[in-house]
């Protein structure tokens, strides 16, 4: 009686998710198939190419926009990130979880606040600070300097270091060690599972990130991929013959590092709970 | 060893706590992050008022001129400009169709993926996929999918729309919608399956055993069971709307046709840099602020409600 009635529902949630899951998944694989097509098809009959395959398309965007450069843009963006949000953000939420200071309740409002402000009315006073007041126009820094400390990182690592246990911190400062001894041998030591989430949770900001990027890079040999790319797309693209194969090649490398990333690194963030931290 | 709290008995504490704490290095630990918070956002967040409130321009560098107090001035020439107005219209346009959207279908597939079903992983790599990718990849995508002569309009044959999608002035802002319902909806149904996992099993079987099929189950104890993940949901996409400059940058073409997708972030843009008026750019940018913390207070009165 029970099986019978399930049965139905089963089916039909199977029929829903695959469905659901076609649909989010094909963009993707338009893309992809585009990127080395000859000439990304428009027709539904020839989704599944069998022949016409080529690189052409990379060459062609990078003749316009210094494909390689551009990454390495993007990636020099994400890694200054990723530094100041690892080292300062740990440091930070190191102190909120463990250390008793006066200013730590203030912290952690000012931590719950900097959620609530929204970017775009920081848009212009940042981009008058930091290109006029501070003269970073075209810099690397001012691309990382509004980005430079993750406060969700933050709220990680603080997380990450309440749940260890409060002992092994206690017996450390009985043996005499400083504060800045215990965070080099017990904090950073156990800190990996927590840094794999913050590296992923993090980098998928700067690497995506576009509007800032653009308000502060008018230099075409500083852009990051998103914007270059973007570039490509509003601009050149009108003025070439075939501009589609060249913008799903453009596309299809900058989605490539985070999708990599995230595949290879998925278990790590299911498996990264404290239990298996502190057993070894 | 810690005295609990309301208890008289101190003579613990004072030998060592002091005013500046146990480990006064811990605000030397957190200092970078304070100065951070303090340059990028408070400070930032304060100029961004007083921009508002006076009539500031851009001059050379090392000048300085005078930016006088002008009151309310750039609010009201901000709230006569009919752009202005549209791109606030065009953002509730786009709130009527993403916001059902969103909640309904994160809400049903995230309830479809947490039945144990075989496979679970696989579809919830496919589902946040899209939200993990840049958006300026899958706009390039779905410039081409809804272009005129796109795949999209191939499949649709005689059906397709005339204007074409991104082109039409009815249908820029709904497609805008539409591509940012399924970016985000990966993001919602992770939160959905966390919510789900709070959801008493229990209320599930006895409901079963007085007889409520599984959609019944679904309406009269999922949903209100996630009630305040539903009020987190409306609230992110409220600002994620609010929010809008890629999309209509690039999708539409800097919020054609004839400013039919136009938001307000992108006239900021526009405003504030391209055309050199960070005084009303500002003032839209608090108006926006403000529009967002009332939609924000009234997601969440459903919340409190029954």
């Amino acid at each position: 009686m029970r099986t019978t009635r399930r049965q139905p529902g089963t089916w039909v949630r199977y029929l829903l998710l695959t469905l659901a899951a076609a649909v989010f998944a094909f963009p993707f694989w338009f893309m992809v198939v585009g990127a080395f097509q000859e000439s990304p098809t428009n027709t539904p009959g020839q989704l599944l190419p069998t022949s016409g395959w080529t690189l052409g398309n990379f060459a062609a965007i990078d003749s316009r926009i210094d494909l390689l450069g551009s990454l390495l843009n993007s990636l020099v963006f994400t890694a200054g990130v990723l530094l100041g949000t690892v080292t300062f953000g740990l440091l930070a939420g190191y102190a909120m979880a463990r250390l008793d200071f006066r200013g730590r309740g203030a912290t952690w409002v000012l931590m719950l606040l900097v959620q609530m402000v929204p970017f775009q009315l920081l848009m212009i006073p940042l981009y008058v600070q930091i290109t006029r007041g501070f003269g970073l126009g075209d810099t690397y820094l001012g691309m990382i300097l509004p980005f430079a400390i993750n406060t969700t990182a933050v709220f990680i690592f603080t997380q990450f270091f309440r749940a260890l246990p409060q002992e092994m911190f206690e017996a450390a400062r009985i043996d005499g060690a400083s504060e800045l001894r215990i965070v080099r041998s017990i904090a950073v030591p156990l800190v990996r599972p927590a840094l794999t989430t913050v590296v992923l949770v993090t980098f998928i900001g700067p690497w995506n990130e576009f509007l800032w990027p653009f308000l502060i890079t008018k230099d075409a040999t500083l852009q990051p991929l998103a914007v270059s790319l973007a570039n490509y797309i509003s601009n050149v693209a009108q003025s070439t013959a075939n501009p589609n194969g060249a913008i799903l090649a453009g596309a299809t490398t900058l989605a490539f590092p985070v999708v990599v990333l995230f595949v290879l690194f998925q278990r790590y963030f299911t498996a990264s709970n404290i239990g298996s931290a502190v057993k070894g | 060893m810690t005295t609990r709290p309301g208890t008289t008995t101190r003579e613990p504490r004072t030998t060592r706590h002091h005013w500046w704490g146990r480990q006064p290095i811990g605000s030397l630990f957190a200092l970078p992050y304070l100065v951070f918070v303090l340059a990028i956002f408070a400070y930032p967040l304060g100029f961004a008022v007083w921009i508002a409130f006076h009539d500031y321009f851009f001059t050379a560098p090392g000048v300085e001129v005078p930016k006088p107090f002008v009151g309310l001035d750039n609010f009201v020439t901000v709230l006569q400009d009919p752009q202005v107005l549209e791109s606030f219209r065009n953002i509730g346009v786009f709130l009527v169709i993403n916001v059902p959207l969103t909640v309904v279908l994160s809400m049903v597939l995230a309830n479809a993926l947490n039945a144990g079903i075989r496979w679970a992983a696989a579809y919830r790599v496919a589902f946040y996929v899209p939200y993990l990718t840049a958006s300026v990849s899958l706009v390039g995508v779905w410039l081409l999918l809804f272009s005129s002569g796109g795949l999209v309009n191939a499949v649709l044959g005689p059906l397709a729309p005339d204007p074409s999608w991104l082109v039409s002035s009815s249908l820029a802002m709904p497609t805008i919608a539409l591509y940012v319902t399924w970016k985000q909806l990966g993001f919602y149904i992770l939160l959905y399956l966390a919510a789900l996992q709070n959801v008493p099993r229990e209320l599930h079987e006895s409901a079963e055993t007085d007889g409520a099929n599984a959609w019944q189950r679904f309406l009269n104890v999922t949903v209100p069971g996630v009630r305040s993940t539903t009020v987190l949901v409306l609230v992110l996409a409220i600002i994620t709307g609010a929010n809008l400059f890629t999309e209509p940058y690039l999708l539409t073409n800097g919020g054609g046709p004839d400013g039919a997708s136009v938001t307000p972030v992108l006239l900021i843009y526009q405003r504030g840099i391209q055309q050199q008026n960070p005084d009303t750019a500002a003032a839209i940018g608090m108006l926006l602020v403000i529009v967002v913390g009332v939609l924000s207070l009234a997601a969440n009165r459903i919340n409190r409600e029954r």
